[in-house]
């Protein structure tokens, strides 16, 4: 060592740093692995990424609310701001309700929050989930993380039943008596399961502290843990992707995490937070001081649950009243709506992947998407699902279709049972006919080249349109989309871009976009037969 | 693998102490080393002076920045100092919530914007192609992990030592029975135990076996000749809490009925009492409860539990919101649309000293269907 006192570099701490740490863990090659890992980038690929986000404000606005919230049923007289409701008798879940909503600086901004940032959390876990099955992103070997997205979206749709339940006010008792209902409809276990849950008799004083921790604790641990193993298999994985140039069954193309992805990422989070930031204090979301404590006696029309609940709502409202006895013992018709329906809807949810190679005899693995088109049965199943579960949603708020559009709310029910019949199948042979026909319509451009808007008159008086060839040659459909317009050509120059002046000089058009050569005409007339 | 499938090569002789490599050359071959190739890479901006497209982008990016930190200091100020207090009527504090909202989701919102900025506008494009080391482990890989397994098997002589097997089964069994037991067995009630589901707060156990009166939510018993003809209350058992959720199973219609429903709801029920005296088939039980032109049907819904409350007078019909089934008030309150399968409970009525009593509890349980739910109650459990 030298005796001469060493200068202190401040521009080389972080290296020093580095080292320091690398000779602890030695985990440089990791950490350049991780900064280096490649995304795809396409915009449905962020479907997911929002679900995580609001799960993320989900916790945080979750946590705040805890701090205030007292599930005790015990029976209380309210003497809080809100003076409407002062003096009424009340359990003290709902007084500590209306406690966060007046009482508490900012919270009631921070409970509208959680129910905006819950809602927002099943809807993008729904339309990611369509993404998923659309594209074929759930095939071999990704079966397992979509059973685990099944789960998480179960799970996140009792950790939001449960946390509907929790204020106890008029509407939050009424979800939860017709829960009742549905357990006691269980064969056999039914009685003992609603006495067990319950603590004795509906409403008793157990079941919103049961559901408390069953909603802060176990359900969110589950997500946490589910969400977890949910992304390390994506990562083990690595993303699926487009077809597109350089994309092949064995690589990954796109832009590394850092800095591209990360940043990019992270502003999406900011943006989801504050959009639900925005909604929870302009947007009003479940105004329950509005419905008053929750009274057995107590009910009042247009008692919607949350949209991701309604589908079941829907399918109690067409379900006939078939109840079936068998002996002494019966089965009440709200078993098959609300427990029959859903179990069989998960199951063929939890193995649609086996149906899927069964149905395309395809067992392979596969890192490319495929277009929708593409894949005509499984997107026409598909939207069969998908009208079918619309008809319920929308039969789950039949009385306010009813009420504001002045239809009879029987002849909505019964629109509803028919509907819930015949819309599945029409939109099952739409769905594939229009499928077939956007594949023929790629097919057609391949072969004919793309429609130019230019008509001609030939010699001989007949008119065609004419049609720019993509190339020289035969083109094969590479299931990336296939360009039908002149300007996705370059034809027509790009769009001047800048929303209120022009933030950069239009170019000048290309030099060689005549759409057609003179020569190429009768060529064209013999590939393509006009139409007539 | 398939053989048209090239994997990016590290070049072995690489030093990464060359001074002619660049940074960026020990970029590329560190992602080489992992499996990865730069196929395009180009700056958003050439190197050396900016240009005015991207000194405006820049600057266009920081205002974004500096709006998003005055909006965060906004929402501290307006959560410290506007007045949070709720007070009725148009007051201050009715914009404390929508101004919180404001500035914490601008803040946010504008942040995010710069920051996708940054990201679309001012990084170099890029293209990468990663290996994607996709499919099964080689197969010596699966071998010797199969080995590694089967080994450990056979180390803890499981095979060899079938006693310890045999034996292992009875605490693995006990242990997992007792690991479920205490929570089952903490939470388990006998639904027959005081027959919840079959009593409501109208047994008269719960007055002392006196008939249990007819009160409102106050507490107030109810007379004849306070409901008009055609009009109709929600009542509550006359018991201490008796119109509170402890007795959620109890709430009551009382319909006045017109004379003309009246007689129509009597014949309905002298209807249905032949047919059930000749042995024809007919929804039991057949209750009588009417007092003069009185009657009282349970308000919880016989499909969901919902109170099936909506009282149309033209039609005579409740509606229950929650689901849409409808009961007919004149035919014992039989279901006429809608899921419900069974009429709502009818409550037998008789006056005493002048205010109206149940003379008995209900005369089959009330609420939804379940498994084993008799079809009725005999008027002796029903009244002891």
């Amino acid at each position: 060592m030298s005796p001469r006192k060493r200068r202190f570099e401040f521009a080389r701490v972080p290296a020093q740093i580095g080292q320091d740490l690398d000779e602890r863990l030695g985990a440089a090659t990791l950490l350049r692995r991780a900064l280096n890992k490649v995304f795809p980038n396409h915009w449905s690929f962020l479907l997911g990424e929002i679900a995580l986000y609001s799960f993320i404000v989900l916790l945080l606005t979750g946590t705040f609310l805890a701090l205030f919230f007292d599930p005790s049923m015990t029976e209380v007289a309210y003497d809080g701001s809100y003076t409407p409701l002062r003096g009424e008798m009340m359990s003290q879940a709902y007084a500590t309700s209306l406690h966060l909503s007046f009482d508490v600086r900012g919270g009631l901004i921070m409970r509208q929050m959680h129910h905006w940032a819950a809602l927002l959390f099943m809807a993008s876990i729904l339309v990611h989930m369509f993404r998923v099955f659309f594209t074929g992103a759930f095939r071999k070997p990704r079966e397992m993380n979509w059973v685990v997205g099944v789960l998480l979206f179960w799970l996140g749709f009792f950790e939001g039943f449960a946390g509907y339940s929790l204020p106890d006010d008029a509407l939050s008792g009424t979800g939860l008596r017709i829960a009742t209902a549905i357990i006691l409809s269980i064969p056999v276990i039914g009685t003992w399961t609603y006495t067990s849950l319950f603590g004795g008799e509906f409403p008793g004083t157990e079941i919103l502290p049961r559901l408390y921790i069953v909603h802060v604790f176990l359900i969110p641990l589950l997500l946490l843990g589910l969400i977890t193993v949910h992304l390390a298999l994506m990562v083990k994985q690595k993303h699926t992707q487009w077809p597109g140039p350089k994309a092949t069954e064995h690589n990954v193309v796109g832009v590394r995490m850092v800095p591209g992805f990360a940043l990019k990422t992270t502003g999406f989070f900011l943006l989801i937070f504050g959009l639900i930031a925005l909604m929870g204090g302009l947007v009003q979301i479940n105004p329950l001081w509005l419905f008053g404590p929750y009274k057995g006696e107590v009910v009042s029309a247009a008692s919607q649950p949350d949209w991701y609940v309604m589908f079941l709502d829907g399918s109690t409202r067409l379900m006939p009243d078939w109840d079936l006895t068998i002996g002494p013992y019966t089965i009440p018709a709200i078993f098959w709506p609300t427990v029959v329906l859903p179990g069989v809807l998960t199951m063929l949810a939890v193995f649609y992947p086996a149906i899927d190679r069964r149905i395309y005899k395809d067992y392979e693995a596969h890192h490319l998407l495929q277009r929708p088109r593409d894949v005509p049965v499984r997107t026409a199943l598909g939207m069969m699902a998908i009208s079918f579960w619309l008809v319920l949603t929308i039969s789950g708020g039949n009385d306010i279709v009813a009420e504001k559009f002045d239809i009879s709310l029987n002849a909505m029910t019964w629109a509803g049972r028919v509907g819930l019949l015949i819309v599945p199948p029409i939109a099952y042979w739409v769905t594939y006919r229009i499928c077939l026909g956007l594949q023929q319509h790629d097919r057609e451009v391949l072969a004919h080249g793309v429609e130019t808007g230019i008509i001609k008159r030939l010699p001989d008086g007949r008119f065609i349109e004419v049609h720019q060839p993509l190339a020289d040659g035969h083109l094969e459909y590479a299931g990336t989309p296939v360009p039908k317009k002149m300007n996705k050509l370059g034809a027509l120059g790009p769009a001047i871009r800048g929303f209120f002046f022009p933030i950069e000089k239009p170019a000048p058009p290309p030099p060689a976009v005549t759409p057609v050569s003179p020569a190429d005409a009768p060529r064209e007339l013999e590939e393509a037969p006009p139409k007539y | 693998m398939s053989s048209e499938h090239h994997a990016p090569v590290a070049d072995p002789s690489f030093d990464v102490d060359d001074p002619r490599n660049t940074r960026f050359d020990l970029v590329r071959e560190g992602l080489r080393r992992d499996g990865m190739e730069i196929a395009y890479y180009e700056p958003a901006f050439p190197p050396g002076r900016k240009s005015k497209v991207e000194k405006r982008i820049e600057r266009s990016i920081a205002l974004l920045f500096v709006l998003a930190g005055l909006f965060a200091v906004a929402f501290v100020v307006a959560y410290i100092w506007w007045p949070w207090k709720y007070e009725m009527g148009a007051t201050a504090s009715k914009f404390y919530t929508p101004i919180l909202a404001l500035t914490l989701g601008g803040s946010l919102v504008l942040l995010a914007f710069g920051i996708i900025a940054w990201a679309k506008k001012l990084l170099p494009h890029e293209v990468v192609i990663q290996d994607r080391h996709d499919g099964a482990s080689p197969y010596d890989e699966q071998r010797l992990t199969g080995a590694a397994i089967m080994n450990i098997v056979d180390e803890t002589g499981i095979r060899r030592r079938p006693l310890l097997k045999a034996a292992l089964a009875l605490p693995a069994a006990g242990l997992g029975v007792a690991a479920v037991a205490p929570l089952v067995g903490a939470l388990i009630k006998d639904p027959n135990d005081g027959h919840p589901l079959l009593k409501t707060g109208w047994n008269p156990e719960n007055n002392n076996g006196r008939p249990v009166r007819l009160t409102r939510q106050d507490g107030t018993p109810v007379r004849p000749e306070e409901v008009s003809p055609g009009g109709q209350m929600t009542v509550f058992p006359g018991i201490p809490g008796g119109a509170t959720n402890k007795w959620a199973d109890s709430p009551v219609l009382l319909i006045h009925l017109r004379q003309a429903d009246a007689d129509r709801l009597r014949a309905s029920i002298a209807a249905s009492q032949a047919a059930l005296a000749e042995g024809r088939d007919v929804t039991r039980p057949v209750v009588d409860g009417m007092w003069q032109n009185f009657v009282a049907y349970s308000k919880i819904c016989t499909h969901a539990g919902c109170p099936a409350s909506l009282y149309e007078q033209q039609t005579n019909r409740l509606l229950c919101p929650c689901h849409q089934s409808q009961f007919l008030i004149t035919e014992q309150a039989k279901p006429v649309f809608g899921p419900a399968h069974r009429k709502l409970p009818m409550l037998p009525l008789d006056v005493e000293d002048g205010f109206l009593v149940a003379r008995s509890d209900f005369l089959e349980p009330i609420g939804p269907t379940y498994w084993e739910r008799p079809v009725e109650i005999n008027e002796q459990e029903a009244t002891s």
